[in-house]
Formats: C-alpha cells, structure tokens, sequence
C-alpha cells in the first residue's frame, strides 16, 4: 500500500499555502490530519503532484469560546474537541459527538477541518455543523468568505469550497441556556461510519434536527425541526424520513437504513428533550 | 520523487535519514531504522499494531507520512523499556498477566497504553477498554490486557508515591 509520489509543502502562513494552490492547480490538495486523505492515497484512488501539510500554520489552531459564539480553527482535532473543558460547557454537543468518531488514534490526528471539508457523507461533523447552524469560512484568492453549513454540501465530495480555497475556520452560535443537546450514532463496530446518526436540539421553543450518512450530503430538515419545536416528535421523525435518501450498502438495505434512522432520531430527541429546561 | 532530509528524535535518539515524502512512518521506521516493534497488521489505520507515540500523542504510524512527522519526538515500544534495558511496568504486567498470546499487537498495544495512562493515571475499566478501542486483539479476548494495564497504573501509582 504505497501512494504515488509527491512534493511536499509545509507552508507557514495561510497566504503562502493559497499560493500553493493557485501555481499548481488540480495538481495541488491540502491535507490536515490526513486520515481520510492518506487510506485513499494508499488505496490510488487519491493522487496528486503536490500535498500541502497545513499542520504549521498557526492561524488555523485554537479554539476561541465566547459568550455567543465559538470558534474553531480548521486544525483543530478530535482529541482536542473532547479534552477542552471550556467547550464541553458551552456546547456539550460537540464533545458528545467527536466521543464517537472512529477511534483514539485517528481523534488525536482527524480534525473538525477536514472532516466538515472532505465531503464524505459518512462524516459526523458536517450534520452536527448543520444542527448546530455553523457557518465556515473560506479563504482563497480573493479573500475570504463565509458559507452556511446548512448552504455548504452540494454532493458527495462536492462542496461550495473552489479548488484554490481553504475552509480556515468555523463559528458556531452558542446556543441559548435552556437548549438541549443530543448526538446519537448507530454504527456496525468502532471506527466505522454512521448506519445512521442524529443531531438534535431542542429547547425553548426552539428546536434543530440533522442526519447522518442517510443521504449524498448530511441532511438537515426545516420541516422536521419545525414539528419538534411545537412538541410534535411523530411528525418530527415522519418529515425527516422523507426528506433522507439512503442508499442499499454493506451497512443494510434501504428499509433497514430507514428504521434505523427513525430509531436512532427518536432516542436523539428523548435524550436532548432530557436535557432540556 | 526526489528524496527529502528526514530528521527524528526516536526513543531519545537523534536519527537521520533520507526518504521520499509518500514514505510511510512504518515503512521509515522498520525497514530504514530497523525499529521493528511497531508491527504492519492491516495497513489500513484498523488495528493498531503499528501505534507509536508522536509528540505525546498515539498515531497509527501506517496512516502518516515520514514527510509530516520531520522533525518530531517518537517514541516506540523499543523506548518503554527501563534505562538498563529491563521490561518497563506496562511490558512487565503484560508478561505477568498474560495479556498477549501471539504478541502481535503487543508492541501497539503497549504504545497505546502508554499514552492512555500518562493522561489518565487511574482509569476505570470501561474507560481503558474506551481508551484502548482503536487496538485491536484476536488472540485474549482483551481481558487480560485490560488486567496488565489496571495492574500497571496501580503499580505506577505506587512507584509515583514511593517517589514523593
């Protein structure tokens, strides 16, 4: 399992590893923790002249927890999402799902970063960014912008993110005092991917769902947020079920898939209404 | 590719090498170094076999490239050992409590362990089996490495107060 070959780069600033991007064009992929990138380098499936390692770039480090707002660096990993005590307080959601990516290892070297970035609709992150109504930012040749999580997925390993732009940073409202918070995963053993997983809050009047791996794209519904922000947890589960598309894999067939995520919705909204109040 | 100058700290030890950026860890450190405790299991970042401790954290060196880690400390099952080269506490309580039958994920298991309770010196056992979940064992069940790793932080503990 060795990958093809390639120049590495280690820039040290933002603007250089634009540069990077920009001189060598498609030919041209950042990595951040590298462990979805690298098993599809080893695979060939991945290939590319030229890795960018955004590892020594300190602009993208740190987590920033303010009274309305928290922010996270695009390399900011798993281990660190869990271990951060001022995170868990403000918003439990996230260390409650980064508990349940893959395993020890790879959390000390996966980061929020390429996991929201990639496009993989196995991922957690991008569900939970969309719950939680994360925004990212975008730096590239002209600057930087900012697109909603909710806005950012277009297809499997498609995204509003161009060639030459690196996602640097995500904000994340707090959410209000009162709001409860559930992450709940159905997966076959440790390190694999969701059969199905749920993102819930709920509080308030208020009230935000998204899954997991049913569908090309993480899938947060309006509708179904709406039917549990008036109390209505049927109507909830019956709107997401139709707003998900699984498709038949090694993970189950469609009928199983759509079980399983009614199941894994239900116990997501019982353990966030728990929470709440 | 053109080669590229690779320097690491491994088990204490400055080393030098010369290697291609898509080499990886592993590959860097059995067949260039001869370090041959971290084991090639699956290749494919599963079972651990090939953990090794990177700048205070557990990586499964198969899923990283020589060319991200230059210029980082690593320490190896090789480097667990006491300073007169005596078994340390986790090899030791994993000999006494047999928590190995082939031996083949022992050098990632040991590895992973290491780190495990240097952040968290009086784990439970659900949380050294939490902990422990990205090694994976087909020989013992895991019982008995559970056992070897409870038995060394006890025994760690111990030394640690003798010490105070």
């Amino acid at each position: 399992m060795i990958p093809a070959g390639f120049e590495y780069h280690r820039p040290g600033d933002i603007a250089s590893a634009i540069g990077i991007l920009q001189e060598y064009g498609d030919e041209a992929r950042v990595i951040a923790g590298g462990h979805s990138l690298i098993p599809m380098m080893k695979l060939r499936m991945a290939e590319m002249g030229h890795l960018v390692d955004l590892q020594a770039i300190e602009e993208l480090k740190g987590i920033e927890v303010g009274p309305d707002t928290v922010t996270l660096g695009a390399m900011v990993t798993q281990h660190e999402l869990i271990t951060h005590s001022g995170l868990a307080e403000a918003i439990p959601l996230i260390r409650e799902a980064a508990l349940q990516i893959a395993d020890p290892q790879v959390r000390y070297m996966g980061t929020v970063g390429g996991n929201v970035a990639n496009g993989d609709p196995g991922n957690d992150m991008p569900g939970l960014m969309q719950c939680l109504n994360a925004s990212f930012e975008l730096s590239g040749p002209d600057g930087n912008r900012t697109v909603a999580a909710r806005d950012f997925y277009e297809a499997a390993y498609f995204t509003a993110r161009e060639d030459e732009e690196i996602l640097i940073r995500i904000s994340i409202p707090v959410p209000g005092a009162g709001v409860g918070q559930a992450y709940q995963k159905q997966k076959r053993k440790i390190g694999d991917y969701a059969t199905a997983a749920a993102a819930v809050m709920v509080g308030n009047g208020q009230a935000s769902v998204a899954m997991t791996n049913l569908a090309d794209t993480p899938i947060w519904s309006d509708e179904a947020s709406t039917a549990l922000a008036g109390g209505d947890v049927e109507g909830c589960v019956a709107a997401m079920l139709d707003a998900i598309d699984p498709v038949a894999d090694n993970r189950g067939p469609v009928e199983f898939k759509k079980h399983v995520a009614a199941v894994v919705l239900r116990r997501a909204i019982d353990r966030a209404q728990s929470r709440a109040g | 590719m053109s080669k590229m100058h690779v320097k690491l700290t491994v088990n204490g030890k400055q080393v030098d090498g010369l290697a291609e950026p898509r080499t990886l860890l592993i590959h860097f450190l059995r067949e260039d170094l001869k370090i041959t405790g971290p084991h090639i299991g699956c290749e494919t970042s599963h079972c651990g076999a090939c953990t090794v401790d990177i700048d205070g954290k557990s990586v499964k060196s198969c899923t990283a490239f020589v060319a991200q880690v230059n210029g980082a400390e690593i320490t190896t099952v090789e480097g667990l050992t006491n300073d007169d080269g005596s078994l340390g506490v986790l090899q030791e309580m994993f000999r006494e409590h047999h928590g190995l039958q082939c031996g083949f994920c022992t050098p990632g298991m040991i590895t992973r362990a290491h780190r495990l309770l240097q952040e968290n010196p009086n784990p439970t056992e659900e949380e050294i089996r939490f902990g422990m979940a990205g090694n994976l064992c087909r020989c013992t069940g895991y019982q008995n490495i559970v056992k070897a790793i409870s038995a060394s932080a006890d025994l760690l503990n111990a030394q640690k107060e003798a010490a105070e």
